[in-house]
C-alpha cells in the first residue's frame, strides 16, 4: 500500500487521525475554560483586597508555572486513581482503578492554564482606565453593574491576545495527556506509526493536522482582537 | 438650547427673593477629611442654593477636587455634616473601611442627584457616545431604554454633538469628550452639576467650547459646583466664589463682590498670579 492508500484508501488511518485531532481540539476547548473559569477566580483574589487570599493565589500561580506538566498530569491521574481505590476499597473493589482519562487530563490543562490565565486577566484588569471604572462609581453604578458593563467588556480585549498564546500552549500539552491513555492526535500517529511501520508518515499527518488547528484558531483570534480593537481605532 | 438669558453675575443682588428662600442643594458643615497623616480639608462649610453657580478656587493642593469628591462620597469624608439633594448625612459614615451610614440606596440618590464631570472626562471607551450617555439612565435608573434614548439624543444635541452619537470616544477630540461627558451628566437628570476641572486636560483651543456649554447650563438657571482654574469663568459666570487655602475657606462670597474688593491678601496674590 503506498501513503495515499495508507490514509484515505483502503488503510482509512484518515479516521482515526481525525478523531485524534478532534479529541485534541475537545480537551484543549475544555481545559481553556476550565482554566478561564479557574483563571479569573484566581485573578480575582489577586485582585482583591484579602492578604491571604491574594497570598493563597499567588503561592498558587507560582508553584504551577513552576513545574511540568507531566507532573501535574500524572498527580492528578494517580492521584486521583488512589483516592478512587480508596474509596472502592470499602466497598470491596481491589487493584488499580483508572479515572477517566479525558476528564483527568481536561482538568490537568485547566489546572495549569489557570494559573498563566490568572496573570493573563490580572494584567488586563489593570490595563482599564481607573478613571473609567470612577465614571462608573460616581454615577450610582454597583460593583457587580460595574465588573458587568465597564470591566468585562475592556478586561476581554486586553486579554485576547494573552488568552491566545495560552491557547496555543494547551494546544500542544494536549500530546502530554497520551501518557494516560487518551487517544487524542498524536497518541493517534504513534498507533498508526507502530502498526504500519511508517512512522514518518503519520507524524507527518499529525504536523499537518496541528498546523491546521492552529492557523485556524490563530484566526479565529485575530478576527476577535479586530472586532474589539474597533472602539479603539482612531479615524 | 433654552432661550433663558439671565445674566449670572448680577444674580445675587438682583435676586428677587433673598438668598435663604432659595431651597438649599448643598450644605456642608465642618467637612473634614485625610489621607492618611495629611489633612486635606479641616472643617469647611459651604452652602449651594437652588440656581448657584460657585467657583472653587485655590492652589493645587488647596482640597479643592477632594471637597468635589466628597460631595458624592467618592472619597467618605471623617467628619461633617453633608446635605446633597436633600440627603442629610452626618459623618463618620463610615467605620474601619466599611459604609455604615450611607446605604446603597441613598448613596444611588445622591450620586444621580449631584453628577460629576471629571478633568479627563472618563468615557467609557469600548461604548459609542449614545451609549455613554443611557448607560447610566439604563443601569442605575431602570428607566425605560426609549426613553433614555430620546433624551439622550437631545441632551447630545444640548452640547451640539448629536451628529456623533455612533462615534466611540477615541475619535473625539478632547473638548468633544469633555462635552459628551456633560452630556452624560445631564441625562441623569441631575438636581446638582459637579465640575473637577472640566478645561484643565483640554489643549487652550478647546477650552472655549466647552465653557460655552458650561455658561449655557450657568444662564439656564442650573446649580453647579465648579472646581476651576478658569479665572473667567469665576469672574463672569459664577455667581459665588469660594477660594480654599490649605484645607480651609480662606475668601468667600458673590463673584463680583470678592473680584472687586478681596478680604484675603492670600486670594489677591493668587488672583495676581493666575491672571497676568
Amino acid at each position: 500500500m503506498d501513503s495515499y492508500d495508507l490514509l484515505f484508501g483502503g488503510g482509512r488511518w484518515w479516521i482515526p487521525l481525525s478523531e485524534g485531532a478532534l479529541t485534541t481540539v475537545t480537551i484543549a476547548a475544555s481545559g481553556f475554560v476550565l482554566g478561564a473559569i479557574f483563571g479569573s477566580a484566581l485573578a480575582l483574589m489577586r485582585l482583591g483586597g484579602n492578604a491571604v487570599a491574594r497570598r493563597l493565589a499567588d503561592i498558587y500561580t507560582t508553584t504551577l508555572r513552576g513545574i511540568p506538566d507531566l507532573l501535574v498530569i500524572y498527580l492528578l491521574y494517580f492521584g486521583g486513581s488512589g483516592a478512587l481505590g480508596l474509596i472502592g476499597g470499602f466497598f470491596g473493589a481491589t487493584g488499580f482503578i483508572g479515572i477517566p482519562t479525558f476528564a483527568t487530563g481536561a482538568l490537568a490543562l485547566g489546572v495549569v492554564s489557570a494559573a498563566y490565565q490568572a496573570e493573563v486577566f490580572r494584567g488586563a484588569f489593570k490595563a482599564i482606565a481607573r478613571g473609567e471604572l470612577e465614571a462608573g462609581r460616581a454615577c450610582g453604578m454597583s460593583g457587580p453593574a460595574m465588573f458587568r458593563r465597564i470591566v468585562a467588556p475592556q478586561a476581554l480585549r486586553f486579554a485576547l491576545p494573552g488568552l491566545g498564546n495560552v491557547w496555543q500552549l494547551i494546544l500542544k500539552e494536549t500530546a502530554l495527556i497520551s501518557v494516560v491513555g487518551l487517544v487524542e492526535l498524536m497518541r493517534a500517529a504513534q498507533v498508526g506509526a507502530g502498526s504500519t511501520r511508517q512512522p514518518f508518515l503519520f507524524y507527518l499527518s499529525a504536523f499537518v493536522l496541528y498546523l491546521v488547528i492552529t492557523s485556524i484558531s490563530g484566526r479565529l483570534f485575530a478576527r476577535a482582537e479586530a472586532i474589539c480593537a474597533r472602539p479603539y481605532r482612531r479615524a | 438650547m433654552t432661550l433663558m438669558t439671565s445674566t449670572r453675575q448680577n444674580e445675587p443682588s438682583a435676586m428677587p427673593l433673598p438668598n435663604d428662600e432659595r431651597p438649599k442643594k448643598i450644605e456642608i458643615e465642618g467637612l473634614r477629611k485625610s489621607f492618611g497623616k495629611i489633612e486635606v480639608l479641616k472643617g469647611i462649610s459651604l452652602e449651594a442654593c437652588q440656581g448657584d453657580v460657585v467657583a472653587i478656587l485655590g492652589a493645587s493642593g488647596s482640597g479643592k477636587s477632594t471637597l468635589l469628591r466628597c460631595l458624592n462620597f467618592l472619597e467618605t469624608p471623617d467628619a461633617g455634616t453633608l446635605s446633597i439633594c436633600g440627603e442629610r448625612i452626618t459623618m463618620p459614615a463610615s467605620a474601619k473601611g466599611r459604609m455604615i451610614q450611607v446605604d446603597r440606596q441613598t448613596l444611588i440618590r445622591i450620586r444621580t442627584r449631584a453628577a460629576m464631570v471629571f478633568q479627563s472626562f472618563n468615557l467609557w471607551s469600548h461604548m459609542t457616545v449614545l451609549e455613554n450617555v443611557i448607560e447610566a439612565p439604563i443601569q442605575v435608573q431602570r428607566r425605560p431604554r426609549a426613553v433614555c434614548v430620546a433624551e439622550a439624543e437631545a441632551v447630545l444635541a444640548r452640547v451640539g454633538l448629536a451628529e456623533k452619537r455612533h462615534t466611540y470616544p477615541a475619535m473625539l477630540s478632547g473638548g468633544q469628550q469633555q462635552r459628551v461627558a456633560i452630556a452624560r451628566a445631564l441625562a441623569m437628570r441631575p438636581e446638582v452639576l459637579l465640575f473637577d476641572e472640566p478645561t484643565s486636560a483640554l489643549d487652550p483651543e478647546l477650552v472655549g467650547e466647552v465653557l460655552t456649554v458650561m455658561r449655557s447650563l450657568a444662564d439656564e438657571g442650573r446649580t453647579m459646583l465648579v472646581v476651576t482654574h478658569e479665572m473667567g469663568f469665576a469672574r463672569h459666570v459664577s455667581s459665588r466664589t469660594v477660594f480654599l487655602h490649605q484645607g480651609l475657606v480662606e475668601e468667600e462670597g458673590p463673584s463680583a463682590d470678592v473680584f472687586a474688593n478681596p478680604k484675603s491678601e492670600r486670594f489677591r496674590q493668587f488672583i495676581r498670579r493666575i491672571e497676568v
